[in-house]
């Protein structure tokens, strides 16, 4: 009888031990995913702030006066275009 | 000494007196038993709220608003988080130093931060909207009384191009005009929150429920080609320079799709820098501004025509002598003709001969026409103050009044109600609706309103005008073949018809296969020169030939015709 209510007694203390560790193992990665959660937002936010700054950058208004004052290009001619017909065969 | 020989022991102390002490003693552990089963057992609902409270927190998870894109997929609105700063007045008590330092970061007047410190409210924002690097500087000062809310703000990269067509947002981030307004359901992103556990360090430890999860907003896809758009911008404002306009529009529609590719007003804005804003610069005139369109309205006239057998493409219409008398009103062609085809009315603009063509159906079979292009009918596009235009009830009608609505006069619509009408031109005499958000899937077969052969003959009358002998050989596109309208309209001005005058162009190309259309006003062109041929048709030019190249669309005409500037004058 005493044997048994050992066994009992070990079992019990485990299995406490136990829930203890995966408490504290949730919370760690529960920590880990919320740091993760918000690191996403970030780099989220730091995708819109890049996107913006590619769009000002690539504004077609800069783009034009790069071309046309600084590279010195000029549109084509339509005599100089050649419109190839693609895609029918 | 030993105890037990201690002279306090010899004393004779009454025997109830430490029975006394005992029995308080008891009393008072008795009583701590009774309170703390009091506390755990009896009243542990408050206390089990008060403790949480101390290491639980609901957390406040924002939601960004979704983005709003080109067709191409280059953003055109983003939302990025900013910080705004308030105070409580009461608590922040600030050294003059800290003042001075807390001013020079907010980028403000001391003078200024210290009136707003020294109010009565409970609650003040300092400044909104600063940069989170700013706003970080401000957290490392550690001022009493000065807090710091995170809050998102729009940009708008492009900026004024594409002003009318987005909007803008308020402070709040819900949308106040354009397409944030009109979608700003699916724009807007809810907020969630949570409820958490947090440790002593400020960790949360752990989620105990989720109240709401936030949704962000959906990301929206529009029509419009940032391209094209700039090409538009960039060509009207051109014209509205050189002819030294109050104000103008264009629109450009894909053919196949019914898509709004550009759309552009002018005076426009800086949607960034809202601080001087008029409401001339607000307005988006393309969609809800009318205007009595004139001489463009002339093809749908000739298109019913043929449409209902009466006359053919070479049917000889008599407008000499340049004159029409109906009832005490007089109808004038400014430069008078002789025998006219239904084609040459159109290419030379006769308003005569389109009000006799016009006079000689049933005032019924006009008002279904207008009716079903859609003119007197906002288009319900979802954008905020959208108009239909006016368009009399056909049994209040006068002769007059039929005959000038023919070409253009007594019916008002809005630019991008006529860009749309002239899609039955485009599309064999079918009509469809328009979207501001790109469509993956061709729309269904549209409304049918003319017949192809109707819709063909029409658009080669319009390729007459931009030919040598119509109203608008300044239309040309170099490489393609194009049809197209001009207009010349008085203003009305308290229902009388001023000097000032609104000049349009309306077409379509490559007039082979057409793909787009592209539709011009200019209002007030005051230089000397307001002729829809000369004004907005350059214009137009410009914007067709542009968008057809950034769309990679094949030429259709031989590169023979070099611009002839020998126009027709039109009517008007």
């Amino acid at each position: 009888m005493a044997r048994l209510n050992l066994i009992l007694l070990a079992i019990a203390v485990t299995c406490a031990l136990s829930a203890v560790t995966a408490n504290h193992k949730a919370r760690k990665l529960f920590i880990e995913l919320d740091r993760e959660q918000s690191r996403m937002h970030q780099l989220d936010v730091e995708w819109g702030q890049l996107q913006l700054e590619q769009s000002t950058w690539a504004s077609h208004a800069r783009i034009e006066k790069i071309a046309r004052d600084k590279l010195q290009m000029k549109t084509p001619d339509p005599k100089q275009t050649l419109t190839l017909d693609g895609g029918k065969q | 000494m030993k105890f037990s020989s201690s002279p306090v022991l010899s004393q004779a102390v009454p025997a109830w007196r430490s029975r006394f002490v005992v029995l308080m003693l008891m009393l008072a552990f008795a009583s701590l038993v009774g309170r703390s089963l009091y506390l755990q057992g009896i009243n542990n609902d408050f206390l089990r709220g008060k403790g949480e409270a101390r290491y639980e927190r609901v957390l406040e998870i924002p939601a960004t608003r979704g983005r709003i894109m080109d067709r191409q997929g280059d953003v055109l609105a983003v939302s990025t988080p900013v910080k705004s700063i308030w105070a409580i007045p009461d608590d922040a008590k600030l050294q003059p130093a800290q003042a001075r330092q807390l001013a020079q970061l907010l980028e403000m007047d001391v003078r200024e931060l210290n009136r707003k410190l020294s109010s009565d409210k409970d609650f003040i924002f300092i400044k909104r909207q600063i940069p989170p690097d700013v706003a970080d500087q401000i957290a490392a000062l550690k001022l009493p009384g000065i807090h710091q809310q995170q809050e998102y703000r729009r940009y708008y990269p492009v900026g004024e191009l594409t002003a009318h067509m987005l909007g803008f947002t308020g402070a709040e981030d819900e949308g106040q005009e354009g397409v944030e307004l009109a979608f700003n359901e699916q724009l807007a992103g809810k907020p969630g929150s949570r409820r958490v556990i947090k440790d002593r360090r400020g960790n949360v430890v752990e989620d105990v429920e989720s109240i709401r999860s936030p949704q962000d907003g959906k990301d929206i896809n529009l029509a419009l080609d940032d391209k094209i758009q700039y090409i538009a911008y960039s060509n009207l404002k051109q014209t509205l320079d050189q002819f030294k306009a109050k104000a103008g529009g264009a629109v450009v529609l894909d053919t196949r799709t019914g898509e709004v590719l550009a759309l552009v007003n002018l005076p426009t804005y800086n949607p960034n820098n809202r601080s001087k804003l008029s409401g001339a610069q607000l307005r988006n005139r393309a969609l809800t501004d009318t205007y009595e369109p004139g001489s463009t309205m002339k093809p749908f006239t000739a298109a019913i025509a043929l449409e209902k057998g009466k006359f053919r493409y070479d049917t000889p219409v008599q407008t000499a002598p340049g004159r029409l008398t109906i009832g005490n009103a007089t109808i004038h062609d400014s430069h008078p003709n002789g025998v006219l085809t239904v084609a040459q009315v159109i290419q030379k603009s006769s308003n005569v001969g389109i009000s006799k063509i016009s006079l000689t159906f049933p005032p019924e079979t006009m008002w279904d026409m207008y009716d079903s292009l859609g003119f007197g009918t906002p288009l319900k596009l979802g954008f905020p103050g959208e108009v239909g235009g006016r368009l009399r009830p056909w049994k209040k009608w006068q002769p007059i009044e039929q005959a000038t609505m023919s070409y253009g006069n007594g019916i008002s619509v809005t630019l991008i109600q006529l860009a749309r009408a002239y899609l039955v031109f485009a599309r064999d005499g079918d009509l469809i609706p328009l979207s501001l958000t790109k469509l993956d899937t061709l729309p269904p077969q549209g409304k049918a309103i003319f017949s192809a052969q109707t819709a063909k003959e029409v658009r080669s009358m319009m390729e007459l005008v931009v030919q040598p002998g119509g109203t608008a050989t300044k239309a040309q596109v170099p490489g393609y073949r194009v049809a197209g309208k001009t207009g010349t309209a008085h203003k009305l001005e308290g229902g009388q018809y001023a000097n000032k005058y609104v000049a349009s162009f309306v077409g379509l190309a490559p007039a082979s296969d057409p793909r787009l259309i592209v539709a011009v006003m200019v209002d007030e062109p005051s230089n000397g020169i307001y002729y829809g041929g000369d004004v907005a048709a350059p214009a137009f030019s410009r914007i067709m030939a542009g968008s057809l190249r950034t769309l990679g669309v094949a030429q259709d005409a031989p590169l023979k015709p070099v611009i002839i500037t020998t126009d027709a004058k039109e009517e008007f």
